[in-house]
């Protein structure tokens, strides 16, 4: 008995060519679609915008925009906004690091409600923060008393916006440092103790240069947001002007006072800053996909 | 030379224990103060002083002209900018994991906008073009549609804000996902829209939702860009956050305290069942 192997019986489930390319070409179609309504959204809400905060801030001239950076007002609204800023993230970012060390490396009782706790802030209306600071540094407030006593000026004064400030910025550092070293395990670290390094040695050497991406991002994040908020810091700042003007509240009072040549160059120049930002932000996150993929 | 290495080696082995201790608890101690003085104390404040006098003191906030209204025009707002931007962030998140074209890393850039502006400066900017004093602001006036100092205004302003939410929950699902599947049902016939809604939509809708609820919370809370472009008109533009920001104003901060919390308390429920959604979805793709 023979058996013929012939050539095995194909049956065709795929369409025929010409079937495939006119598929082909509606699904190009489809794409252009999906991509171009994308656009015109972005261009509705985020490009548009864009361009009409610059066309109204270049329409006095070159001449008004330097005039107005260099006004008294305008530049010590600028130098508290940076004065908050660098104190916020000097507290967020060194706190942070260690807050988030310990809810990754860690494990007691109570971590996960901790855990919990950072994402707080995000779920705060910026308005909130500032009341919560005015309930407990204001007149018949928690701690009013202890500071009067102290002649410390807590509300309607740098502190308050410091701490409101802080307060927003909590979660960034924390939540873009965790990730980053929970992928990095603790193997680097173990190797370089057994070879007899010390913990700063350690600290220097392997988990810093291991976490600066997520470090970075975190940073620069903190950075945009305390240059921009306002909600609470209005709330506590009590509107001095001159005293606790910041850029955000600057922008604001502008308007109300019609003068909104100025209202649009210092908010252009706030865009401008935070676009900065943002292109920082962009590059330690590609880093930072780097450093957790490994 | 044998025993020197040996005494150096026998010191750390007796000291490490009580270094390595005292730096964990300090460390950890360290972490937990930061938390409970930063986060815990003011929350307490608020929630203490809002309800110190049981629900009295959110039943009087809310007598006052156009608090009910105020809260649903925040909540309405915040629902319907969450599910634009749903539709729109899962088209964009799509067309920056699939689609290889010039100018994606310059999209995907321009998604994260809103992070970085501030958002009384997105305020400025959607005024500096819809505005009543510019030609797009004029045309939509003349057909009786105002733009800007209006419930559109505030919608828009969420719009803005909440856009990178859901292209960021969807986007790295997205990668994570294997295109073989939906190579197979595009072999298999399937049309673009039947292989999307079959095979990427059910990976993707935990991410989705989450994606929108965080927007949702956003919403609720957002300050900046509104008060600037809503016009806080009572009864009619006046937010939520803005009510709790003209009560602290008028000296009622019990009131105001109680109306901040049941904002605080809807955003932060919504914040928390949002990264139970996420983490549960990362554990399922690493298995």
């Amino acid at each position: 008995m023979s058996v013929v192997l012939g050539p095995p019986r194909l049956v065709d489930v795929t369409p025929g060519g010409e079937e495939m390319r006119r598929r082909g070409r509606r699904r190009a179609l489809v794409r252009g679609a999906i991509v171009a309504v994308c656009l015109l959204y972005l261009t509705v809400v985020l490009l548009g915008p864009l361009v009409g905060i610059f066309l109204s801030a270049f329409r006095e001239g070159l001449p008004k925009i330097g005039e107005t950076l260099t006004s008294p007002d305008v530049r010590h609204a600028f130098f508290l906004t940076f004065e908050i800023a660098i104190v916020t993230l000097l507290v967020t970012t060194t706190f942070g690091a260690v807050t988030a060390w310990v809810l990754v490396r860690h494990r007691f009782v109570g971590r996960r409600i901790l855990n919990a706790l950072v994402e707080l802030p995000l779920a705060m209306s910026p308005v909130t923060v500032g009341l919560a600071c005015v309930l407990l540094f204001g007149r018949g407030g928690w701690f009013e008393p202890w500071f009067t006593a102290r002649g410390i000026q807590v509300i309607f004064a740098l502190p308050s916006m410091i701490l409101v400030t802080i307060f927003i910025c909590i979660p960034f550092v924390i939540r873009s440092v965790a990730p980053v070293l929970e992928e990095l395990g603790t193997e680097e670290e173990d190797a370089a103790r057994t070879l007899g390094a010390s913990t700063l040695q350690t600290l220097f050497r392997v988990i810093l240069p291991n976490i600066r991406w997520g470090l970075f991002y975190g940073i620069a994040l903190t950075t945009a947001r305390s240059i921009g908020e306002i909600g609470a810091v209005l709330i506590v700042s009590g509107m001095l002007k001159g005293q606790t003007e910041t850029a955000t509240i600057y922008v604001l009072t502008a308007f109300e006072e019609r003068m909104d040549a100025e209202g649009y160059i210092v908010a252009l120049t706030l865009a401008a800053i935070s676009i900065v930002m943002l292109l920082v932000i962009e590059i330690s996150k590609r880093r930072k996909i780097k450093e957790v993929m490994g | 030379m044998a025993s020197a290495v040996r005494t150096v080696q026998q010191r750390r082995v007796f000291r490490a224990p009580t270094v390595t201790r005292l730096r964990h608890w300090s460390l950890r101690g360290a972490a937990i103060t930061y938390l409970v003085a930063m986060i815990v104390v003011p929350v307490a404040a608020i929630v203490t002083k809002g309800f110190a006098g049981g629900l009295d003191t959110f039943r009087e906030a809310m007598a006052s002209p156009g608090a009910w209204e105020a809260i649903s025009l925040t909540l309405v707002a915040s629902a319907l900018a969450a599910i634009i931007n749903a539709i729109f962030g899962t088209m964009l998140a799509y067309i920056l994991v699939r689609y290889r074209f010039r100018g994606r890393g310059l999209l995907s850039a321009i998604v994260d906008l809103p992070f970085a502006i501030p958002t009384l400066v997105t305020g400025v900017m959607l005024v500096a073009i819809y505005g009543p004093n510019t030609p797009i602001g004029k045309a939509f006036g003349t057909v009786g549609i105002p733009l800007m100092f209006s419930q559109i205004a505030v919608l828009l302003a969420l719009c803005v804000v909440t856009l990178p939410f859901v292209v960021r929950t969807v986007q790295p699902v997205l990668l994570e996902l294997d295109t073989a599947e939906e190579e197979a049902a595009q072999v298999l016939g399937a049309s673009a829209w039947k292989t999307f809604r079959a095979v990427v939509m059910p990976a993707i809708r935990p991410a989705i939702a989450a994606g929108a609820l965080l927007a949702f919370a956003r919403g609720l809370g957002e300050f900046g860009s509104i008060v600037f472009v809503s016009g806080n008109i009572e009864g009619r533009t006046k937010t939520a956050p803005y009510f709790i920001f003209q009560l602290t104003n008028q000296f009622k901060p019990d009131q105001a305290a109680a109306v901040a919390t049941l904002l605080f308390a809807i955003s932060f429920v919504l914040v928390l069942v949002t990264s139970r959604l996420v983490r549960t979805e990362r554990k399922e793709a690493k298995s």
